[in-house]
């Protein structure tokens, strides 16, 4: 994006006129805003943005932003929005996409364009339920989780979206909450900058269905000292009153306060985004709460080449070297013969 | 040299290359054909092989074989064949059925020893015999044994030495049917230009197998082939899958769009990926994605971005794409889909070929979902259908399924290069510069075509999906009567497309009072049935339909003027059954075949006899 010259722009720009129309309350209105907002920190023009979502409550998104916007099918986002990129690499396109259009049904997609590092803003609103089908158990729905489609309680463990991004070499990850707009908007931006697929797990509430499932971080008391906000190159350090941080003993994560046992700032770990080797990253993305803080902020961002970048170059270095710019050309290059 | 016994009036001539799925018998055939085509005939060819890469050999399920039918008018790879190359008693055994009287078979000796013919089932040691074949005239060649010795001291040992046993057979082709040996040189080098010593040790066999015709068999007859009479102009050898691409990167040209496919391999479709996975120099983006649904899903982000966007499979992917379709149709998109239709359901016969998706291109999807189907009729004509499936495609916003079929796509004909200023312009439906109120449904009244806005255009930005959306203001409405309109105006949209498209003409006798209809591929076959008809005083008129929906606008007053219409198919008559649905009271007679092979020109013949006779 780096080529074009931008005029700033306010939240306002990339707003639709089309009424909003979730239930009130739901974490999707949050996170219309903080992507409004992202936007216009970032300030590309709203005619440069494609808004691509597959189908789910927060798939309505597109529709509520005045920028060229797709509501596909379920779980599809993904590969539309990879040939949307490579078609038109100048365009800055985000997917947005819930848990069980992204890790469902779209979950091949998912992990295929992590896996090629398709430049992509991908926002996975994660309620742990589906919402628009009326309350049945999704991918990241907990063990045991009781709704309509598990009376009794589901049987299986859930995706860990963060363990998937890694697992598929994803080279950006972070998290945020419904309700903490500076992280929001923050984390946001950090992915529209990263060039790569980024994901950006937001943990929202389902009012209907799923009410209070991140309550530990979601509401204002209790978020200082159930969640870690990481920074990169600030020391890992959370708690009401920052008492406590995180250290490594041994191969594994510790919540220590300081000042105890003579922990002082120097012992904590120093967040590290940009680290090619993820097994900290994934640690951080994981920590099982109530044991550990819930992290969030940006986990994980490294450099690597974009599918879309590297096919752009591909073509720009077949065609320095070959001349052929037309089908007739490149025919009567090759074996033919001449009915006379 | 003995002087060759030139056998007079010879039209067309059918050969057949056949041996184990590693003897090479593609390449032969290939060669073979391409020699022909530049000596002046016209060709049609058949490669038909095995769906095992490598099959146990010698036995009866490894053969691969390659028809090529040469001569002055060629439209199919022929019925059966006037000379066999049967490299092992497996590929004796499965062609005995397809020779004709007094024709020629060569066998490599070495290969007949009771060993091969126990693999091949045989239980005597004289495989003519027990196949009850007597009138013809075989020439007996220990083929491995010469190219053994041949190629001593050429570089090449072992393995590598007998893979040359192809061009021995080639070569005593080359004599069968006085073809110069320089045409073959040239291919063979160009072929093997990384390795010049495989080249050399293919061309001195080469040699060695005319030799041995010259030398050894001038009794048996040899063939001159009348030359075609082509239009003029500069011409080279293309199958069908490559004639597709070939297709869609000249529309690509012709619209000043950029061309991008989505794709996930499949048989018999993935040549056409491969093929326009070469052309990065022209600008082609292609995406092998993680499977079916992703391919056309690119292609239908692609095509939102606004190139001219394309899809390729066969059945059981165009099944799973089915979803995605109708995304295309409700955001009222340009894609263009091609289906190389393989013998089905399920699996089925991956490398054989059928005329089965008929139904599942016109109506398989949810809701009212239509789309504009165009049928290829030859590998060369896939060309012409895939550059009229892209121009009604960014025309008429619509996405449209080619049809093409295995038959069709992997075999192949001379095609004139062509000249694109002759070809009709495309001329996508963009927004004007100066459009007021636009909104994304917004259409041209008269054809029913939304105006295209493509991302990075300022002051245009909209959003659209598969939900229904409110005809005039183009946000989403469940609205009653807006859905009764939107659903016809989608169809009429397709309906109206009638109005841009050739319309139908009768080949054959038009005054006849039989009218014989077929759709795609078969189109070769039933033009030589309808001729042989013809020639034989039996009035015959013939309509072969490219464009299937929307039909051309004389379909219906064409068919009306007809006693009885015999529809040919490979199908249990979905084209039939089609036609029934759109014009009530035809007299459709049916003729369907569903064996995974190209008709028999003599049964179709047969068949059109019998039923003008009742």
């Amino acid at each position: 994006m780096s080529e074009l010259t931008y005029k700033p722009f306010q939240a306002s720009d990339y707003k639709s006129a089309q009424a909003v129309r979730w239930c009130p309350g739901c974490g999707d209105h949050f996170l219309l805003n903080s992507l409004h907002k992202a936007m216009a920190n970032i300030g590309i023009p709203p005619h440069q943005i494609a808004v691509i979502s597959g189908i789910g409550c927060s798939s309505r998104l597109p529709y509520y932003m005045n920028t060229y916007g797709f509501h596909t099918i379920h779980g599809r986002g993904a590969a539309i929005a990879s040939g949307l990129k490579v078609a038109n690499p100048k365009l800055s396109v985000w997917q947005i996409t819930g848990d069980g259009d992204c890790l469902a049904i779209g979950g091949n997609h998912f992990i295929h364009s992590i896996r090629r590092n398709m430049d992509l803003n991908i926002v996975l609103v994660n309620n742990q339920v589906y919402g628009l089908t009326k309350g049945q158990y999704s991918p990241t729905s907990n063990r045991g989780y009781v709704c309509k489609s598990a009376p009794y309680g589901t049987v299986e463990d859930p995706f860990r979206p963060a363990e998937l991004t890694f697992g598929a070499r994803g080279t950006f990850f972070a998290r945020t909450v419904d309700v903490d707009s500076p992280v929001a908007v923050e984390v946001l931006t950090a992915a529209a900058k990263h060039k790569g697929a980024s994901v950006v797990e937001v943990l929202e509430n389902c009012i209907i269905f799923n009410d209070g499932t991140h309550s530990a971080v979601s509401k204002k008391e209790g978020r200082a000292k159930n969640a870690i906000v990481l920074q990169h190159g600030k020391p890992m350090i959370f708690g009401e009153n920052n008492e406590k941080g995180l250290i490594l003993d041994g191969m594994n994560l510790k919540v220590v306060n300081l000042g105890e046992n003579g922990v002082t700032e120097k012992d904590i770990l120093i967040h590290d985004e940009t680290t090619i080797d993820f097994t900290l990253h994934l640690k951080l993305a994981t920590m099982p709460f109530p044991e550990f803080p819930i992290a969030l902020g940006v986990i994980r961002s490294v450099k690597a080449p974009t599918y879309d970048e590297e096919i752009t170059v591909q073509i720009k270095d077949v065609q320095a070297k070959n001349p052929t710019r037309s089908l007739k050309d490149y025919l009567m290059k090759g074996e033919i013969w001449e009915v006379k | 040299m003995a002087e060759q016994v030139k056998k007079d009036n010879q039209d067309n001539i059918v050969i057949r290359f056949s041996g184990d799925s590693g003897d090479g018998m593609q390449l032969a055939g290939t060669l073979f054909a391409n020699i022909s085509a530049m000596s002046g005939n016209d060709i049609s060819t058949f490669p038909d092989f095995p769906s095992e890469i490598r099959a146990p050999q010698g036995t009866l399920s490894g053969v691969s074989g390659y028809q090529v039918h040469i001569g002055p008018k060629v439209y199919t790879p022929g019925d059966k064949t006037d000379v066999l190359i049967a490299m092992n008693p497996a590929a004796l055994k499965i062609n005995v059925k397809n020779l004709k009287n007094s024709s020629v078979v060569v066998i490599d000796t070495d290969s007949f020893t009771k060993k091969d013919l126990e693999k091949a089932l045989f239980s005597t040691s004289n495989p003519f015999e027990e196949l009850g074949i007597g009138n013809i005239s075989v020439i007996e060649a220990p083929i491995g044994s010469m190219v053994k010795e041949s190629l001593t001291n050429s570089g090449l040992e072992g393995k590598d030495v007998l893979r040359c046993k192809n061009m021995f057979a080639l070569g005593l082709s080359c004599w069968l049917f006085d073809r110069p040996l320089n045409l073959a040189e040239s291919l063979i080098r160009t072929k093997f230009a990384k390795k010049p010593i495989v080249a050399e040790a293919n061309i001195k066999v080469l040699h060695d197998g005319y030799n041995f015709g010259a030398n050894t068999h001038a009794s048996v007859p040899t063939y001159h082939i009348a030359t075609s009479t082509k239009e003029k102009g500069f011409y080279t050898d293309v199958d069908g899958n490559t004639a597709t691409a070939y297709g869609l990167i000249a529309a690509a040209e012709k619209a000043g769009m950029e061309l991008f496919l989505g794709s996930y391999p499949i048989t018999p479709a993935t040549d056409i990926l491969q093929e326009l996975a070469k052309h990065k120099a022209l600008g082609v983006k292609t995406m092998q994605m993680e499977d079916e649904i992703a391919g056309i899903c690119s292609a239908i982000g692609a095509s939102f971005a606004g190139s001219l966007a394309a899809t390729n499979t066969s059945g059981p992917g165009l099944a799973l794409k089915s979803e995605a379709i109708g995304l295309a149709v409700m955001a009222e998109l340009p894609i263009v889909i091609i289906d190389v239709q393989r013998g089905g359901p399920s699996t089925g016969l991956p490398t054989k070929s059928e005329q089965t998706d008929l139904m599942q291109a016109l109506y398989g999807r949810n809701g009212e979902s239509p789309v504009a189907v165009v049928a290829a009729k030859s590998p060369t004509d896939c060309f012409d259908a895939a550059f009229w499936a892209s121009k009604i495609a960014v025309e008429h916003m619509t996405p449209v399924i080619l049809l093409t079929d295995g038959y069709i796509a992997n075999g192949s004909g001379a095609f004139k290069i062509p000249e694109l200023e002759n070809y009709p312009s495309i001329q996508p439906h963009y927004i004007k510069k100066d459009q007021q109120n636009w909104k994304p449904y917004t259409r041209n009244e008269e054809t029913k075509v939304r105006y295209w806005a493509t991302p990075g255009t300022e002051g245009f930005q909209h959003r659209i999906g598969g939900l229904e959306k409110d005809y005039t203001t183009s946000i989403i409405s469940t609205d009653p009567a807006n859905h009764q309109l939107m659903v016809e105006t989608r169809q009429e949209k397709i309906n109206a497309i009638a109005n841009f498209i050739p319309i139908i003409d009768i080949q054959g006798d038009a005054n006849a009072d039989v009218l014989i209809v077929g759709w795609g591929g078969t189109y070769g076959h039933l033009l030589s049935a309808v001729n042989e008809m013809n020639e034989n005083g039996k009035k015959t008129a013939f309509a072969h339909f490219s464009f299937i929906s929307p039909l051309p606008k004389n379909t219906e007053e064409i068919l009306r003027k007809y006693k009885k219409i015999i529809v040919c198919e490979q199908n249990l008559g979905q084209f039939a059954g089609y036609l029934r649905m759109k014009i009530h009271g035809l007299p459709i007679y049916q003729y369907n075949e569903v064996t995974g092979q190209p008709f028999l020109v003599s049964e179709l013949v047969k068949y059109f006899t019998k039923i003008m006779e009742e």
